[in-house]
């Protein structure tokens, strides 16, 4: 229901390299495999393509700047413009490209359009927050014997750690940019809270002697972000707040549960 | 013809001397100038002097080694005014504090993160506000200043950002602690990103805080004219120990610039950065890092120095609690009482036999809010 915020995310990263791969397949099933990869133009020459519906045609089309830096003959420098089956990406490659070749071409061309694709894995460099519980314990003994439920394989595992991570991953991103906290003073949580820091999720709920009531974590996210952050009121089930919130409590990681405490 | 000088400045002179001595009072002496003042108030003596305080200077040490206070302001992190207010306002108040200090420091020091995003309209007005300072300044570099143009426009203002003075018999070094190696190159990263990488303190793409070669080879040659038993104070932006790597709490270098310390009697280390009644000893090196005007960081969660009694908590409702400014009285042994002064609570002070007893004696107060 609550979608993260990320423009694009790692589902659509997925489907779109899939759809990449298939397309290349299509082209190229025909021919020879495993030649090495093509690389057929610069870096973002030409990142900016004006958009269009999305059709089963190609156009072929001359390329501008025919200066390749490839190794490939002049017969490279007939491009075709491809659409993807997202609807939104288009990827130019060379019109004799095949097989294997074209395949990695698309991908790295690809790859070159969305510079942060590897969103989840940077954050996680940079701010290095706690790691989700391990679960591979699960897979070991006689799990689920004479069980309807709860045989769990690799894929299960790998599947909760990812998204489990993405979602901690995005309320990282928002804890540590004022621009996304709609901070008008250029003020970010870390700033006080670095690596959520004095956050202190575990002692709520509990009566907050400056507000005259009890409140939750969610209610301190609100307060920080409109006093001292000064940007607006947080939706409580909005997806930044629940992004903060998974963050937060995330790197309380192994603290004790203690509701109340002053 | 001999010089003149007024009522005014004679009452100055005779008062500043009254200050000085009243550092070097033990219990006797005290009791001396507590009745010397009574007799002034009695009317057994002029009203205008302080004469009779003079008994009271008889320390050994005093009679080469005066005593001597300077202040010190730290961290503002400021944005324009435009963008925040009130990192501005922080400023201004520890500017106000320092003036009305009565009387004047010999002169404040600022411990760097003048700007938070080194740009050039932020260290113009931090430059603009320290100008209103009445004691002279002495600045220090911190990392906000420096990433984004690699330190020029904060050396177009402040000059050299490596550089020692004496004062009263003390060799003050102030150092640039806040070299990182590259990271950017290779990352590609514009001079604003790089800031603002430098700038978030869990940031871990960021390299680790060093004083680096060129200038310990500097230091160990400065310090080369200081006998051993001569007072040494050192200022860095980071500690110049290691403390919690993953906040850059830590000097990568910190042993080997320890090295170069260690045959002095004593040596005074005062550090930025951490925003934090923070005190350390290691041997002979005492540590102690300044207030901020701007925020209070959270104490690290592992490693915390034996010596440090933490502040209490800061209250989140009160932008200004933990904040604040601060004075350092140095002895005429070469060792310093610290004074926090944190705005909106008693101020503490840091006695030297807290330190040289390793925190038997004179203990500041505990917190009464603790950390989570």
């Amino acid at each position: 229901m609550y979608q993260l915020l990320k423009p694009y995310n790692s589902n659509w990263v997925l489907l779109g390299a899939i759809c990449l791969l298939m397309v290349a397949f299509l082209f190229g099933c025909d021919q020879e495999m495993g030649s090495q990869k093509t690389v057929t133009k610069d870096p973002g020459q030409d990142a900016k393509r004006p958009s269009g519906i999305a059709t089963e045609d190609t156009h072929p089309k001359t390329s501008p700047e025919s200066k390749s830096d490839s190794r490939e003959t002049a017969s490279s420098e007939k491009k075709v413009e491809l659409d993807s089956c997202d609807g939104e990406n288009k990827v130019t490659v060379s019109k004799d490209l095949t097989g294997q070749p074209l395949a990695h071409a698309l991908l790295d061309q690809w790859k070159r359009d969305h510079p942060d694709r590897d969103w989840v894995a940077e954050e996680k460099r940079a701010h290095a927050f706690k790691p989700p519980a391990d679960n591979s314990d699960l897979l070991k003994g006689d799990q689920g014997k004479g069980h309807a439920y709860g045989n769990y394989t690799q894929r299960d595992i790998l599947t909760w750690t990812r998204e489990a991570e993405k979602f901690v991953a995005e309320g990282s991103r928002i804890f540590h940019s004022a621009g996304e906290l709609g901070s008008t003073v250029g003020v970010s949580c870390d700033m006080c809270h670095p690596h959520a820091a004095n956050t202190h999720p575990e002692t709520y709920p509990k009566f907050q002697t400056q507000l005259g009531r009890v409140v939750l974590l969610r209610d301190m996210i609100d307060w920080c972000v409109e006093n001292p952050v000064r940007g607006k009121h947080l939706d409580p089930d909005g997806p930044k707040m629940r992004a903060l919130e998974a963050y937060i409590m995330a790197q309380r990681k192994g603290v004790k549960m203690n509701y109340g405490k002053h | 013809m001999a010089t003149h000088k007024s009522v005014e400045t004679k009452y100055m002179e005779e008062r500043q001397e009254l200050f000085d001595g009243m550092w070097n009072l033990d219990r006797r002496s005290f009791l001396k100038v507590s009745a010397a003042a009574l007799g002034a108030t009695a009317g057994l003596a002029a009203p205008h002097s302080f004469t009779p305080v003079s008994v009271a200077q008889d320390a050994e040490d005093s009679k080469k080694n005066k005593p001597f206070r300077f202040a010190y302001i730290s961290d503002s992190h400021l944005y324009t005014k435009d963008v925040n207010d009130r990192f501005v306002r922080g400023l201004l108040r520890a500017v106000d504090d320092v003036n009305n200090l009565d009387p004047q420091p010999d002169f404040v020091f600022y411990g760097g993160d003048l700007a938070q995003l080194g740009q050039v309209k932020e260290l113009e007005l931090g430059a603009e506000i320290l100008k209103n300072l009445k004691a002279p300044l002495k600045i220090m570099v911190g990392e906000h200043d420096w990433y984004l143009d690699m330190g020029q426009k904060w050396q177009e203002l402040f000059g050299e950002s490596t550089y020692s003075f004496d004062h009263k018999g003390v060799h003050f070094v102030v150092l640039n602690s806040v070299v990182e190696k590259d990271f950017w190159t290779e990352r590609k990263l514009t001079p604003m990103q790089r800031m603002q990488t430098v700038a978030g303190l869990d940031n871990g793409l960021q390299s680790p805080f060093t004083v680096g070669e060129p200038q310990r080879k500097w230091l160990k040659e400065d310090l080369a004219k200081v006998p051993d038993d001569g007072r040494v104070i050192v200022f860095s932006h980071s500690p110049l120990y290691k403390l919690y790597k993953k906040w850059n709490f830590w000097t990568d270098d910190a042993e080997e610039v320890q090295a170069i310390l260690r045959r002095f009697k004593q040596v005074v280390v005062i550090h930025g950065h951490t925003h934090q009644l923070l005190l350390n000893r290691i041997g002979n090196i005492y540590f102690y890092g300044l207030l901020s005007t701007a925020w209070p960081w959270p104490y690290a969660p592992e490693g915390m120095p034996e010596l440090t009694i933490e502040m209490s908590r800061p209250d989140p409702f009160n932008p200004n609690d933990g904040c604040g400014d601060g004075e350092v009285l140095v002895h005429p042994d070469g060792l310093v009482d610290k004074i926090y002064n944190l705005w909106n609570r008693n101020p503490i002070t840091i006695g030297r036999n807290y330190m040289t007893s390793m925190g038997k004696q004179d203990a500041p107060p505990k917190p009464n809010r603790p950390s989570y």
